[in-house]
C-alpha cells in the first residue's frame, strides 16, 4: 500500500560520500535523464541498490501488515457483496506483497531475509496500519482514504527508474482502483444511511484522520533530503506535494456528504495549497519507533505466522535445490 | 414432499458452502506463506459465492427469503451444515486435510448434480464442479507434498486426518427426505456419494504414504443436516452477524 521514500540521517549522510565509478556513474544517470528503465541484471550505484531494497520491502511489509486490520472485518462483513469485495481486497494486498518482494528479490535480497528484517522490527511498514479497526466504518475509510492515499504514493512512483518496481506499482494501481471505488460505495451507504452508521462513519473520520495526514511523512522542511533520489528517481514527489494532492482529491468528496474533518483549520487556500492544524509529528515519531498502538499486535501476528507455519515451508523444501535469486 | 426435499439438499450445500468460506476466509493473512494466503482466500470467495447462488435459488424458486437475509438473519437450530465444516481453522495441518476430505466429497456431489433433473441446480453444478476442480488441485497437491516431506509433516497429515476422520464422514448423514430425490432423479444420495468419495481420498492418502483411518460407525459425526451444531456454530454466527444486528434491521450496508 506504500513506499515510503523518507531517508534517515545516517542514510541522507552516506548517500553522497559513497564513491562510485565516475564513467559507469555518468552512464547511468544518463540512462535516467533519458528516461530509460534500470534492469535487475544492469549496473547500479552501491546505494541505489540499497534504498531501492528498503524501500520495496517497506512497500511489501504495508501490504502484508495492512491486511491485518482489514482481515479481522472479513469474518464480520455484513452481506454477501460487502463480505465478497473484502476478501477480494484483501487478498489483492496479500497478492500485492507477493509481486513486491519479487521485485525487491530482483536487488538481492531473498523474501527470508526481509521477513526476517520485518520481524525484529529492523525494516518498517507504513505507520498507517499500527492503528486499529475499530468498527465497520473503518473498512470504509481505509478502502477509501487509505487506499486513496496509497494510490496518489504509488501513482507517482511508478513513473520511477527501476523497471521491476515501477511494472509492479502499475499493476497494483490498476487493483487499487477498484478497491477506492468499493470503499467509497461503503462509505457512501454509510453517509446516507441511519443515525447509527452516520456516527461511526464520523468517529472513524475522527480517528484517521490524523494517520492519514501522517501518511506522507514528515513535512518536507523536517525530512532529510537528497537531490540524489530525486535525480535517480527513486524519490519523484516531496511529502508536502504528495499531501497537498491527496488533500486535493479526497476532503471534498468527504464534505459533500456532511462529514466533517476534526480540523477547524483545514481549508484549501487561494494558491492551491491546503491548510491544516500541525498533526502532531511527535506522534508519528512515537508510532514509527513502536509506541502505536498496535504496533506489537502486528508483529506478534505476523510472528505467529511464520512460526506456526514453519514445517509447512520446511517440508515443501527439497534441500537438493538451491536458492536463486531471480535475474540477479 | 419432491419441493421440501430439494429444500433440504440446498439449505444443506448453501449452509456447507457458507460456513466453511468464512473458515478459509481466517487464513487470509495468516497462512504459513503468502501463497496459502492468497489460496484460502480465493478458495473463501468460490465458496461464499457458491452459497450465494444456492441461497438465490431458494428465494427465486421456492419463495424462501433472499440470500442475505437466509444467511444473516437466520437462528444457529436452522442452519443445516454439517459439523465438520463448523470446527475452528485449528493448524495448517487441519484445515488442509479438511479442505481435501470436503472438497473431494463437494467435487462428486457437484458432478452428481451437473445430471440432475432438477434444471436450475444442474446448471449450477455444471459451473461450480468447474471452480471446485481447483480446490481439489490444490488440496491434492498439499497432502501428498506434506504426506511425503518431512517427518513433522508426516505425523501432522497423518495425525490430523485420523482426528477429521469421523467428521468428514458426518457429511454423508442422510436425510429422511433423500428417497423423494433419489426416486425424482435430482439427486443420486449421500450413499452413493460416498463409496465414489471413500474410493477417491483412499487412492490419494495411500499415493501419499498416508494410512486411511478405519471407521467406526458410532463415532461419526451426525446431527448438523438435522439442526443439532457443534459449539463453534453459534460463536461463528455471532461474529458473522454481529455488524448487521448492531443497527435497525431496515439499515442497508
Amino acid at each position: 500500500m506504500y513506499g515510503s521514500t523518507n531517508l534517515s540521517e545516517e542514510d541522507a549522510k552516506r548517500m553522497n560520500t559513497t564513491v562510485e565509478d565516475s564513467d559507469k556513474l555518468e552512464a547511468f544517470e544518463s540512462r535516467i535523464a533519458r528516461g530509460e528503465k534500470i534492469e535487475p541484471s544492469d549496473w547500479m550505484p552501491v546505494e541505489y541498490r540499497k534504498q531501492l531494497i528498503r524501500m520495496i520491502e517497506q512497500h511489501a511489509h504495508s501490504e502484508i501488515v495492512g491486511a491485518l486490520p482489514e482481515g479481522t472485518w472479513i469474518t464480520r462483513a455484513p452481506n454477501f457483496r460487502r463480505k465478497l469485495a473484502l476478501i477480494a481486497k484483501v487478498q489483492d494486498e496479500i497478492g500485492h506483497g507477493q509481486l513486491l518482494y519479487s521485485a525487491a528479490e530482483t536487488l538481492g535480497k531473498t523474501r527470508e531475509e526481509m521477513m526476517n528484517d520485518l520481524l525484529s522490527g529492523k525494516s518498517k511498514y507504513s505507520n498507517v496500519f499500527n492503528y486499529p479497526a475499530n468498527t465497520w466504518a473503518d473498512i470504509a475509510v481505509i478502502g477509501f482514504l487509505v487506499d486513496g492515499a496509497a494510490i496518489v504514493n504509488q501513482t507517482i512512483n511508478s513513473k520511477g527508474s527501476y523497471g521491476p518496481y515501477c511494472r509492479a506499482l502499475e499493476r497494483i494501481c490498476y487493483e487499487e482502483s477498484f478497491h477506492l471505488k468499493q470503499g467509497h460505495d461503503n462509505v457512501v451507504y454509510l453517509a446516507t444511511g441511519t443515525k447509527h452508521q452516520r456516527a461511526i462513519l464520523q468517529d472513524a473520520i475522527n480517528r484517521w484522520y490524523r494517520p492519514l495526514l501522517h501518511f506522507f511523512g514528515p513535512p518536507d522542511k523536517m525530512s532529510a533530503h537528497s537531490e540524489k533520489l530525486m535525480k535517480w528517481k527513486v524519490k519523484l514527489a516531496s511529502n508536502d506535494d504528495m499531501r497537498n494532492q491527496f488533500l486535493d482529491m479526497y476532503v471534498p468528496k468527504i464534505w459533500e456528504l456532511d462529514i466533517a474533518f476534526p480540523d477547524p483549520n483545514l481549508k484549501k487556500n487561494s494558491d492551491g495549497i491546503w491548510e491544516f492544524s500541525d498533526p502532531d509529528w511527535d506522534e508519528f515519531k512515537r508510532v514509527i519507533n513502536g509506541g502505536g498502538p498496535c504496533n506489537a499486535e502486528r508483529i506478534a501476528v505476523r510472528k505467529f505466522a511464520e512460526e506456526a507455519g514453519r514445517w509447512v515451508r520446511q517440508a515443501l523444501m527439497n534441500p537438493s535445490e538451491k536458492y536463486q535469486i531471480p535475474l540477479a | 414432499m419432491k419441493n421440501e426435499a430439494i429444500k433440504d439438499l440446498l439449505f444443506k450445500m448453501a449452509d456447507d458452502a457458507l460456513i466453511i468460506g468464512h473458515r478459509n476466509s481466517e487464513w487470509t493473512g495468516i497462512g504459513p506463506m503468502l501463497e496459502e494466503d492468497l489460496a484460502f482466500s480465493s478458495m473463501a470467495q468460490d465458496k461464499i459465492g457458491h452459497a450465494q447462488a444456492l441461497y438465490n435459488i431458494l428465494h427465486d424458486t421456492f419463495g424462501e427469503a433472499d440470500a442475505n437475509t437466509l444467511a444473516f438473519k437466520r437462528e444457529e437450530k436452522n442452519f443445516k451444515c454439517c459439523q465438520f465444516v463448523e470446527q475452528p481453522i485449528g493448524e495448517y495441518d487441519f484445515s488442509i486435510v479438511r479442505q481435501f476430505l470436503f472438497d473431494h466429497a463437494e467435487l462428486i456431489r457437484y458432478d452428481m448434480l451437473s445430471q440432475s433433473s432438477f434444471l436450475q441446480l444442474a446448471q449450477l453444478a455444471k459451473k461450480v464442479k468447474g471452480e471446485i476442480k481447483y480446490h481439489v488441485m490444490h488440496a491434492d497437491t498439499f497432502v501428498k507434498q506434506l504426506g511425503k516431506g518431512t517427518e513433522e509433516s508426516k505425523a501432522r497429515m497423518q495425525s490430523s486426518l485420523n482426528y477429521t476422520w469421523h467428521f468428514a464422514l458426518g457429511i454423508f448423514e442422510k436425510s429422511e427426505l433423500e428417497n423423494d430425490l433419489i426416486f425424482e432423479n435430482i439427486f443420486d444420495g449421500e450413499e452413493e456419494l460416498k463409496n465414489r468419495w471413500l474410493e477417491k481420498v483412499t487412492s490419494i492418502i495411500e499415493a501419499s504414504g498416508l494410512k486411511v483411518p478405519a471407521t467406526d460407525e458410532s463415532k461419526i459425526v451426525y446431527g448438523g443436516r438435522k439442526g443439532f451444531h457443534s459449539e463453534y456454530l453459534k460463536p461463528l454466527l455471532d461474529e458473522m452477524c454481529e455488524v448487521v444486528r448492531s443497527d435497525e434491521v431496515t439499515a442497508e450496508w
